[in-house]
């Protein structure tokens, strides 16, 4: 961090965006309306797999309103060029919209409607008559006829060996559901040509590299001839992490019929319209020997992808790879070639999924044992990672665990399973490691100076939702030595400098280092201007010890010799300064990870086999906390999804057409108010220097992760009954 | 987009659909404190197709909208969500479902909370609606507008409107007695971001007066 007085980075301070929000002024994409703009509706596909025999569009073409309806039989042929560093998974070929006759999944657009009102569209969208020729899909991630993708592997050691010396021998399979991210705000995309450029308000998590790159790529054009905006965006997840078909059919359209088009998916067609947490089998081999200590773990995992891209989950691996102290480990990781549609990264992409599994297959060893499951952990923490040896920049999960166990009270626990008992529930404790890495990407942020001594500071990044515009503000007025309110940040416009991606948690650490070091700079220099102008009162003072406060320059031992900016500025007859912060990550030796213990408590009805989540606990090593009242509601939203992962959330699959059978928030349940009780997160304090310059480690990732396997392991301990399955329904404990 | 006209040019609802149209079906015509506040006539893009296509039956409706008299011609089929959205510019109410499974819609009619996106606004005659942009009072935010602010009780701020809009039915139905009765009377209005327990802190706190 710089020199500078943090008077706004660690204050508990109020969102800068919350009185748009709750006033209904923040505008999503579907909120914006350019003159003229006309509406899109999507036809999808009846069927899972097969080719279009005939399609008939006079009757909705007939329609009063009606402007045009395109399929594949009158669409021009795009380029589609190549979009490398694009999300798009590497040796796929993406699904090309209305390019051809070929049906790869169930729910794929077929034709779109555009019509002056959105209720004529839909109607028309609903005329539009599709023959198929039907194959049979294979959708089902469990038949093992499913062709596979060539796996990824790791090994250390000789696991195979170490598990068959072993004095304790286990072996499990967990299985893990589908997911979909269902964020509130609909995908959404209201696409306007002016001439061959084209702009785009979209619902995206990637405003330069996800969607401006794909559209010129997908359209042929050049970069600058796409403009993307997004200034709010109303969750994701991940789910905004590409840009997926409904984006190039609002900007075709748009092309076709020479007017704005706004194309909104219906929540249904989210489900097939976006990506997806793949469903997992996720096998585990473990070896120990009495004490405790894990000699051995063999992992073989499988989860579900599309049969036109190979979406791995790559942070499936790693958790596996350091999370213990195991000298031989060996992974198999494959994808399985399904007709559905390509999943996508959801909230702890990876490692939520192998987190559910090992941290599981812990808690079951606790019990073979005898021994505490925290204390399990303990005897099994590395001292540094044990896949290649660095050193850990910081790794505090002992500390998480010694924490969290007084906080939660642990020591009260008993440890036999099924032994509390609160009426008809029975009532079972739970913990779990949560991990995810640090990840940081190069970012630019612009950081102006005005004459007026306000500034502003701009980036390509997203908010959806953790808090960006709070958080880069309270970076920028510290570093600058400004007063919040005279700070003002902005996002979310594809001519603001490059951002990576909103996701894996890397926004503060990529673009919170950028925004610092434009603001260092252009605070640096503006002191070098006042110490070498004779007129200024701080003439030929030491540059290194003159600080910035509330706008003033001074010198901290002599508070009265100083000047505003305002006055700097005036007197050099500038009309403001401005600076191209940069961030480029560096790599060292550490291997740098944000880490959680989870502690949950579940109360399961005896008979009906309900569970409820009477309270979590998370306590989190992030590293630096930049806004303490914003990360708490991230740790409790995370622990949230969790708990929907854990009890509620599975896309269901009818595999006799490759149809999801639930696409809608009344049968793809998802946690309500009713179902959240008391959850509490606490976070350590501290940094990491070793991270990045502002010392955070993400926060996003790593308070989801281990959330899921501490419910289920408090189920167990509830009523003795382990299920190896998420979601974990009644059904399952009855 | 809206046709205005003179309030005389409003097609009586028993009347056919109007001739001019086969583009949009929908004139407003606004009345603000009791003044008449005409547009001009805009004639919407024409639209290729059949001329001998049905115009949708529409229906001629006057209801108040934020203190601000609305009559308009509108499709049957519009909901009220729509025409607030599409229609009426008043974006704050969001459509995250449009089946009345998760709340984002919420506002509230003669004082009663409703999903908009259910309602069919051709129903709506001589109906109070009240939104999310209608809540402050110039720029003092209402209680609960405040609250939500003060407890960080969203995030990414889709469901907000209808959380508010919710919680403000809520405390008015009484439903605030303890945590336990506001989440089960809050559940109906989902909240994907996971800021449940915030939520209740906020509408207690509106509620309680603090």
């Amino acid at each position: 961090m710089s020199p500078q007085p943090q008077a706004s980075v660690g204050a508990p301070l109020s969102r800068v965006d919350g009185r748009l929000k709750v006033t209904g002024g923040a505008d999503y994409a579907a909120d914006h309306h350019p003159e003229g703009v006309v509406h899109a509706v999507i036809v999808d596909s009846g069927i899972g797999r097969g080719r279009i025999s005939g399609i008939d569009t006079g009757a909705a073409e007939a329609q009063p309103g009606v402007i045009r309806v395109i399929t594949h039989r009158n669409a021009p042929t795009l380029p589609y060029r190549d979009n490398a560093g694009s999300n798009n998974p590497a040796g796929g070929r993406r699904l090309r919209v209305f390019q051809d006759d070929q049906i790869l999944f169930h729910g794929q657009p077929v034709a779109v409607a555009v019509a002056t009102t959105l209720e004529a569209a839909q109607h028309a969208a609903s005329l539009v008559k599709v023959v198929y020729d039907a194959q049979p899909p294979s959708t089902d991630l469990s038949d093992p006829d499913v062709p596979t993708n060539t796996p990824t592997t790791y090994a250390r050691g000789d696991a195979q060996a170490a598990l068959d010396s072993a004095a304790v021998r286990m072996e499990m399979t967990y299985r893990l559901a589908r997911n979909h991210h269902n964020p509130m705000e609909p995908h959404a995309t209201v696409a306007r040509w002016d001439g061959d450029r084209l702009t785009v308000w979209d619902k995206t998590q990637w405003v330069i590299g996800g969607t401006q790159t794909e559209l010129a790529a997908v359209f042929g054009i050049p970069l600058e001839s796409v403009r993307v905006i997004s200034p709010f965006v109303g969750g994701a997840f991940g789910s905004g992490l590409r840009t997926w078909p409904h984006t190039t059919i609002a900007a075709l359209a748009a092309r076709e019929t020479r007017r704005p088009v706004k194309l909104v998916l219906s929540r249904r067609q989210q489900y097939f319209g976006t990506g997806f947490r793949p469903a997992c089998e996720y096998q585990l081999s473990l070896g120990s020997d009495r004490s405790g200590r894990v000699s051995a773990m063999v992992h073989d995992m499988r989860t579900e992808t599309s049969t036109y891209e190979p979406f791995g989950e790559r942070g499936i691996l790693p958790l596996g790879q350091v999370l213990y102290d195991t000298p031989n480990v060996s992974q198999t990781y494959r994808t399985a070639r399904l007709d559905v549609n390509t999943p996508v990264a959801m909230r702890g992409p990876g490692f939520a999924t192998a987190a559910y599994a090992i941290e599981s297959a812990m808690d079951e060893l606790s019990y073979e044992l005898g021994i505490d499951p925290i204390e399990l952990r303990v005897r099994n923490e590395p001292e540094a990672d044990p896949s290649n040896g660095n050193a850990f920049s910081t790794r505090r999960l002992r500390e998480c665990y010694t924490t969290g166990a007084r906080e939660f009270g642990w020591d009260r626990r008993d440890p036999k399973p099924r032994a509390t008992r609160d009426g008809d529930w029975l009532i079972g404790t739970g913990v779990a490691t949560g991990v995810y890495h640090t990840l940081r990407n190069p970012a630019q942020a612009r950081v102006r100076l005005d004459a007026d001594g306000s500034a502003l500071v701009e980036s390509a990044t997203s908010d959806m939702g953790p808090g960006t515009y709070t958080s880069m503000t309270q970076v920028a007025a510290d570093a600058l030595g400004l007063p919040m309110r005279r700070v003002t940040f902005r996002l979310g416009d594809s001519l603001m400098p490059n951002a990576p991606l909103h996701g894996g948690s890397l926004t503060m650490a990529s673009v919170g280092s950028a925004v610092l070091n434009g603001a260092d700079q252009l605070r640096q220099q503006a002191i070098r201007l006042a110490v070498e102008d004779e007129r200024s009162p701080l003439y030929g003072a030491d540059a290194g010890t003159v600080v910035v406060r509330n706008g003033r320059l001074h010198v901290p031992d002599n508070p009265s010799r100083g000047e505003t900016y305002q006055q700097l500025l005036a007197r050099n007859d500038r009309a403001g300064l401005e600076v191209l912060g940069t961030y480029t990550p560096v790599q060292n030796r550490f291997t740098i990870e944000a880490y959680a213990a989870v502690f949950a408590e579940v109360a399961v009805d005896a008979r009906l086999g309900l569970v409820r989540v009477r309270r979590m606990l998370g306590v989190y090593d992030a590293g630096r906390i930049i806004s303490p009242k914003l990360a708490e509601s991230q740790a409790i939203g995370g622990m949230v999804g969790g708990i929907g992962q854990a009890l509620l959330e599975h896309t269901v699959t009818d595999h006799r057409d490759g149809r999801i059978v639930n696409a809608n928030l009344a049968d793809y349940l998802v946690p309500v108010n009713a179902d959240i009780i008391d959850l509490k997160a606490i976070y350590l304090q501290g940094e990491d220097m070793d991270a990045d310059p502002l010392g955070v480690k993400g926060l996003g990732e790593v308070v989801l992760v281990g959330v899921a396997p501490a419910i289920a392991n408090a189920v167990f301990h509830a009523t003795g009954h382990r299920v190896r399955e998420l979601p974990i329904t009644a059904d399952a404990l009855l | 987009m809206s046709t205005e006209l003179p309030e005389s040019t409003v097609s009586p609802p028993t009347r056919a659909p109007f001739t001019t149209s086969r583009r949009t079906f929908i004139a407003t015509t606004t009345l603000a404190g009791g003044a008449v506040v005409a547009g001009g006539l805009f004639v919407g893009p024409n639209a290729l197709g059949d001329e001998s296509a049905a115009e949708p039956p529409s229906g001629r409706v006057s209801l108040t909208v934020n203190g601000v008299r609305h009559t308009v011609m509108v499709d049957n089929r519009t909901s009220l969500l729509d025409l607030l959205r599409e229609h009426l510019d008043l974006t704050g109410s969001k459509k995250g479902c449009n089946a009345g499974a998760c709340g984002a819609c919420t506002v509230l009619v003669d004082g009663q909370r409703v999903n908009s996106c259910l309602t069919l606004a051709v129903r709506l005659d001589g109906a109070e609606v009240t939104t999310i942009e209608g809540l402050a009072d110039g720029e003092d935010l209402h209680a609960l507008q405040q609250a939500f602010i003060d407890q960080d009780a969203f995030q990414c701020g889709f469901c907000t409107s209808g959380q508010i809009m919710s919680g403000v039915g809520c405390i008015k139905e009484g439903h605030t007695g303890s945590a336990e009765e506001i989440r089960e009377w809050m559940s109906g209005n989902i909240c994907r971001c996971g800021c449940y327990t915030k939520i209740v802190r906020a509408v207690d706190h509106a509620a309680r007066g603090k």
